[in-house]
Formats: structure tokens, sequence, C-alpha cells
């Protein structure tokens, strides 16, 4: 299946949805890769870091299909190692809150483990539902 | 117009300029800081993109400067102070405390050989040992000691007033060169114009946190490994790595390490680091068959004559393996050094468990270069502390200052060849003001 | 004279005990807990987007709730408070115009009609006020058991840490403050590579695995660099690190507890050591 790239796509509204959002300048990334390097859940994702960024800036809308903005734990490594200070985790979220407000629902609180639910910390249900939940 | 000419700075630039300056008939002082010349390439094993052993063909250049009727050579020395105009400049020299009588010294070494008191050899970026009266390298030009005062319990037990201790060199000297009492000294020279070649240094391991905030022994910088190449250096060019002596089987080179990072090094590229860090690759294959060498990188800048194909034998024909993905972790891990990067081209985060890591660690200018912190030589600088040529695309060659010049990594990183054409170039400039003045 | 504090929920229910030895240790040590009258949860996490005023109006309320004991500092104990409130901090500092949204907001509640976060209160750590108030000399001399012998890595996690400019406790690649704390404590501290890797955080609710894997590679390295125990400064981190029992996982404030000899039901300690999976 062939991508057609056009200004519509990479200066398009979801490109600019996702900026706005985040706040960030998306083609300040040159895709070193420091940020796949040292993220501590790479090996549970399905795309790296560093294309989730990349797929953004070309305007290609099924980055929200990645299980990647789900499985991101915050944990700022990226953005603290990033030599163009790229601030990953809120275009993380701003790729989930937008996923969200297109439907997605990637936690339900029937769906989760009672065990987890009851033995967690509360900290934890509470971030998780803040960062999953529309 | 007085027709000499003052270089500062004796790394290739600063040699390529004099030589061109006092081949032509006319007089130069060449000062340096350290206490002999060639700079960072004469610690390099080889060059690219030829392989050229560096030495080889640096000596000539540095004999000729040691011996030329032309140049009188000022080393383990710095410019104090500058006054005059162009044309007629008044030039200080502060001349370092040897504690040697250089004018006596046959630079024969038994000082050297019976000196019990080591140190880290800053030639070997401290993976060598050198005494407290010492030669940066034995093919140091010119070929004779200083001590220095830090490591020598002679000139310490002096400076405490108590009973004098060691003073080995000073009873087996053969020409009693050896002068514990001696001072620094100052020299005026009065010249036409200038060449500022102060050139570079390497970023500091300890900015890098992440990297082991240069903790780790087998975390070294590409001059140090250069310095485990070359036949000259602490391992006599057999690759050994600093921590055990072994003979590294997994060698990792990180480049872009500071370059290329606004937030936490420097902004801009160091130029040289792809071309030296394939040049280290191939060298180290050469010399251990069985090893793999592996290049993290971000992009591969081989813009020179003959560059990118040097890139392409070091990946095809030497099976270095390049992984384009910036490191982003190095730690230790028992006997083994744990490298965290990612090949981004494969979409994978990938980790090597290195025997020995090298670090491509930027380009900066030379912190103690005098030439913009000496009074009447304010030289403009730019964001990076590089000088600031008055013309960026026209006029590299020209400071700020009416009759002084500028040549080679001083103003920017930049490899060899682009080093000594500046410095033609300096030259040139220098010759074509006092060819002026004849008319 | 006390400093305000903000235990947060989860000291208040599940960790209990690090709240608990917390307030007795900083009792003993004459740097008095006040936990504030009157406050809610805090978040739990920093909303990353742009748009978040209306998300930092709980931690917002805290920072209102801890001015108007006209204290300087704000302390904390949990990690993720501290964290959140931080960057809340700074953000409405930097934002004035939100800060200004946040006060005229929460004035339109009775209950805290006339209340406004004008910038006076800083957030801080318990550990910072040990180090920058009192001091390590000056803690290990209050020591009466030096935990002598006993070789306990510091972990530091992610929230302690990151973002380094914003919350600025310590160097986020090399950061020594647990370190020191253990020093002074006459403890051994063992330095390990995973010290400021993540837990996996909250994914222990929806993806328990990946907190299971990285919980075990971190507990792995500290055990195989000598260590007998981690120490912690987050009820998160805790849950996460005990991983089947493999090495005991305990709050500072349980070890300041046992070394100033303040009782096993405050520290804890010996139950908690004793509960490794040999």
């Amino acid at each position: 299946m062939r991508i057609r790239l056009s200004a519509e796509t990479v200066h398009g509204d979801f490109v600019k949805q996702v900026e706005d959002i985040s706040g960030q300048n998306l083609l300040a990334c040159n895709q070193c890769g420091k940020c796949s390097s040292g993220c501590p859940v790479a090996f549970a994702l399905d795309l790296l870091p560093n294309q989730i960024i990349r797929m953004t800036q070309l305007g290609l809308e099924d980055v929200l299909q990645a299980q990647t903005i789900w499985t991101c734990a915050s944990c700022l490594t990226c953005v603290s190692r990033c030599p163009k200070n790229v601030d990953l985790p809120r275009v993380m979220e701003a790729l989930r809150q937008i996923a969200m407000e297109r439907g997605a629902t990637p936690m339900y609180a029937a769906e989760l483990r009672p065990d987890l639910v009851a033995n967690a910390p509360q900290m934890a249900i509470i971030g998780g539902f803040r960062k999953f939940t529309a | 117009m007085i027709n000499r000419a003052l270089v500062i700075g004796a790394g290739i630039a600063g040699i390529q300029a004099s030589l061109d300056i006092a081949n032509s008939g006319y007089q130069v002082a060449l000062v340096e800081r350290q206490p002999s010349i060639g700079g960072h390439m004469a610690q390099l094993s080889e060059t690219f993109p030829t392989l050229d052993c560096s030495q080889c063909i640096m000596t000539p250049r540095t004999v000729e400067v040691g011996h030329h009727e032309n140049i009188k050579l000022y080393t383990y020395s710095q410019v104090a102070e500058v006054s005059g105009t162009p044309g007629d400049f008044t030039v200080k020299i502060r001349q370092k405390t040897k504690y040697v009588n250089w004018d006596n010294c046959t630079g024969c070494g038994v000082c050297q050989e019976k000196c019990p008191w080591k140190a880290p050899a800053e030639f070997d970026r401290g993976l060598g040992v050198r005494k407290a009266i010492y030669t940066l390298s034995p093919q140091a030009v010119p070929n004779k000691p200083v001590v220095n005062p830090d490591v020598c319990v002679r000139l310490q037990s002096i400076a405490k007033g108590e009973k004098l201790k060691c003073g080995a060199c000073l009873k087996f000297c053969p020409t009693n060169s050896i002068d514990f009492q001696q001072t620094e000294s100052f020299v005026e020279v009065h010249v036409g114009a200038i060449v500022v070649a102060t050139g570079f240094d390497l970023f500091p391991q300890t900015r890098l946190p992440e990297y082991g905030g240069g903790q780790i022994p087998d975390v070294i910088d590409a001059l140090a490994f250069e310095r485990l190449l070359s036949a000259s250096g602490p391992t006599g060019g057999q690759v050994k790595r600093p921590s055990d002596g072994k003979e590294p089987r997994e060698v990792v080179f990180v480049q872009c390490s500071g370059s290329r990072d606004p937030e936490h090094g420097v902004p801009y590229c160091s130029k040289i680091c792809c071309m030296y860090t394939a040049k280290q690759a191939i060298l180290y294959k050469h010399r251990v068959h069985h090893g793999q060498p592996y290049v993290f990188y971000i992009d591969i800048r081989a813009g020179g004559k003959g560059y990118e194909e040097f890139i392409n034998r070091a990946q095809q024909d030497e099976g270095v393996v390049y992984l384009r993905g910036k490191v982003s972790k190095i730690y230790r891990d028992g006997d083994k050094v744990m490298v965290w990067g990612s090949d981004t081209l494969s979409g994978r985060k990938v980790e090597i468990a290195a025997d020995l890591v090298i670090l491509s660690m930027a380009a900066v200018p030379a912190i103690s270069a005098n030439g913009h912190r000496v009074p009447g030589l304010e030289l403009a600088l730019d964001m990076d502390g590089f000088y600031q040529s008055s013309d960026a695309e026209l006029a590299p060659m020209e400071s700020n200052l009416p009759g002084v010049f500028l040549a080679g990594a001083g103003i920017g990183p930049k490899d060899i060849p682009e080093t000594v054409a500046q410095a033609s170039g300096a030259a040139a400039k220098v010759l074509g003001m006092f060819r002026q003045a004849l008319r | 004279m006390g400093t305000p504090y903000f235990p947060g929920c989860t000291l208040t229910t599940k960790a209990k005990n690090y709240d608990t030895s917390g307030k007795a240790v900083a009792a003993a040590l004459g740097m008095p807990l006040d936990e504030l009258p009157d406050w809610q949860c805090c978040g739990a996490t920093f909303p990353l987007a742009t748009d978040n005023t209306m998300s930092l109006i709980a931690p917002a309320r805290v920072l209102i709730q801890a001015e108007q004991t006209h204290a300087k500092q704000v302390t904390t104990l949990c990690a993720i408070c501290y964290n959140v409130l931080k960057r809340t901090e700074f953000s409405l500092r930097k934002h004035p115009e939100q800060l200004e949204r946040i006060n005229w907001f929460v004035s339109t509640d009775e209950t805290t009609a006339g209340q406004t976060y004008t910038g006076k209160v800083q957030v801080t750590h318990f550990l910072q006020q040990l180090r920058d108030d009192l001091g390590w000399k000056a803690l290990s001399e209050r020591v009466t058991q030096p935990l002598k012998g006993l070789k306990v890595a510091p972990y530091y996690g992610c929230l302690l840490l990151r973002p380094p400019a914003e919350i600025g406790l310590d160097d986020p690649d090399q950061p020594t403050i647990m370190a020191d704390l253990l020093t002074a404590l006459g403890a051994e501290p063992v330095d390990f590579p995973f010290k400021g890797e993540c837990c996996g955080s909250y994914l222990a609710v929806n993806k328990p695995d990946v907190p299971a894997a990285l919980s075990g590679t971190i507990v792995e390295s500290a055990a195989k660099h000598g260590a007998q125990a981690i120490v912690t400064a987050c009820p998160l981190c805790q849950y996460n690190l005990d991983v089947k029992g493999r090495l005991p996982i305990l709050y500072f404030t349980q070890l300041l507890a046992k070394a100033l000899e303040l009782g096993e039901e405050i520290s804890n300690f010996e139950s908690q050591m004793s509960k490794v999976a040999v």
C-alpha cells in the first residue's frame, strides 16, 4: 500500500492537533533514536518511541493504532536525554487523548483483574485511570 | 612593517603556516604551550582517508621546524600580551619554568630513565605513564624535557622549605642541565603579523553522566583509543583494554557523544568523528581479526575527497556493523560494559555487552588557548567559543583584528586537509601583508 | 516548629507505615511533620496536555491549602506526590494566567473562599530537608544504632529525579542523596546501574507483565551488586519491586527509624527484612 504524503498530511489538522495538545514542535526531532535507546518498556512496544514521533511528523494517523502509546509509563527518561528537548511524554499524552476522543477505550474498570485492583496502591489506580480513560 | 610573523600554536596548522612563511624568506616566532610541537596530529596512529602513519608524514615537518633558520621556536610558552599596530606588534611571550637548561640539554633521556616519580601521561590521555621530568613522546621536537612541579618531589620539598628530597635527575644528568632554581622568563618579540592556530580539545566525559561520566575505565575517548592503536603508544600498538589489559572482542564506537546536542552538550556537529571512527574501526579490525566493531551513529558525514568510499570500505570490506541510533546509557556489568542503543532502521532497541567502548567526544575550542584572553588580542568568538572569522564564507582566515589571521580547528572542528589548507591560506595573507609593505 | 506535610492518599492507607515512620523520625529529629489540616488527592500523575488547567485543580488546591499555613515549604514523602506538586508549582509560576484562573475557580468554592496560591510556599521532599536543613553530619550524630554491615541499594525510580529542570532534587543520572543518607545512618550504600530505571508504575493495574519484567531486572541487578535490601521513597515502586520477596524493599524512613532506635512498631524493619525468600 502506497502512502501518499502531501501538504494536507504533513501540515494538516492531525499534526496541528498533536502539536497543539503537546505544545511541541515535532519537526525538532531529527530521529536520532536516543529516546528509543533508553526507553525501559521498549521490549513491550510494537513501535519504538522515535517511530511514533516519525509517524506523527508525517501525519500518518494510524499511529493512533499503536500499542506503544498505551504502554508508555511516563518515566520521562526520553525527554531527559533528548538532545532537542522534544517532550515525548507530552506527545504520547496528546496521541492518547486524540485516540480516546475518537472512541478508543484502552482501559475498562470492569475488565481489570480484581486482585490487582485490590492490592495495588491507589496511586496506581488513580494515575492509570487519569492516563487511560477520557 | 616588521617582516616577522608570530604563530600561536604548533599543531599541524601552526607548523604549516610557519613553514610557508619561513620558506618564503621571512622570520617566524612560533609559540606553543606544550613542551613540544605537533598538537593532536602527533597523537594519531594513522590518518584518514589514506591510513598514512601520522608520525611518518608529520616528522619531516616537525624536524624542519626544529631546524629552520627562519623559525624561532618557543615551546612551553604562552603569549602574555600584544600591543602595537598591524605591521608593528610588540609581543610579550611568557616562557614557563622548565627547570631544565635547554641550551645545555642534549636530549639524552637519562633523567627520565632515572626519575622514580610517575604520573598519568597526558599525551596518552592518561592511559600510559610519564615521569615527573618528561618529554611528551619519544619523538618530541624539541626532544628536551621539562619538570612538572605537581609530581616532582624535589620541587615540592623546596616549596615547603623542607629537607631536599630526590634529585635523581640532577645527579645523573651528564651535562648538568637540571636547574631547580630556574624561574619563568619573558621575551619580547616584534612582529608584523600574527597567525592564531590554537586548535581544539575534547569535551570532557564528566559532562556525560549517562555514559559513565568518565568513571568507567573501559569507556575511553577516541584520542585515547588512538594511543592504544599507535605503535609508539602505551601498549605498543596492541589493542588492550585499560581495565585488565585483555584484548577486547566486542568493541562499540559511540558517535555524537556531546555533539549535536543543544540540550546537554554542544549544538554543532564535530565534523571529523564519522571519519575517524571508521578509521579506528578498520584499524582495530586489522589488529584483532576476530573482533567485532559496532558503530552507533545518527548520520554519516563523509563529504571529503575519498571519504564516502572510505566509509563503504569500513562497512562492506571490514565488517564493521553500523547501527543507526544514538546511545542512551552506558554502564558497567561485571567485566563488561553494557551499551544501550537502538537501530531505528529496523525499529529495535539493542544492547551490546562490550569489552571496550570508544566515545567520539565533541571537539571544543582548546580551553587554555590564550588567543582570546591575551590583553591586546581580543579576538571575537562565536557562540560556541570558537574564533569568529570576519566573514564566514569569504574571509575565513581573517579575524576581527587587522593583521591577525586564523587557521585550523580553533575556528571550528575540521580535518587535516582543511587545516593545512587554512594554514597555507593564513600564511598567504601574512606574506601578502609583507609584500604590500615593499611597494 | 514543624513543616507542613502532605501525605497523599496512599500513605494514609496502603502505605501507612511510610507515613508513621516518617512522622516519628521527623519528630525525633526535631523537625516534625505537621499534616495539612485539610487536603485531598494530588492527582497521582502530572497532566501533560498543554490545556491542563482543569486537571491541575487538585494539586493546586494542595498548594493553596499549604499556603494558608504561612510556611515557606510544604514537604512530602511519596515520590509521586512530590513530583506532581513540584511540577504544578513550576507550571503555575511559569503561567501566571493559569494561576489566576485556578485561584479564581477555587475562590468560587465556599470552603476555600479567599484562599489563593501566590507562590510563597515551595514544595520540598523530606530527603531534601534532611540534606539541606539538617545536614548529613548532624544526622549521623543523632544515630544511636548505626546500620553497620547493612548493604542497601538506593532506588530512586523516575519521579524523584525527572524532569531534571523542574524537579532539581539531585543529578538525574548520578544521584547521591539516598546513598549519602545511608552513609549517614552507618549503612553501606550499594550502587547499581538500575537505580533510576522505571519500575513500571501504574501499568501494575492493567499491564502487570511490564512492571514484573522491569522490576525483576532492577531487583536482580541490585542483588547481583551485593544488596541485602533496596530502599525507596515511593509506595508504587515498593509495591512493584516486591517481586515474590526476592529482596526486602524498605522506605528510607524505616531505616531512619531503625537507626534512631524508635522501635520495631515504628520501623517494621525486622518484619520486612525477614520476609526475604531465600
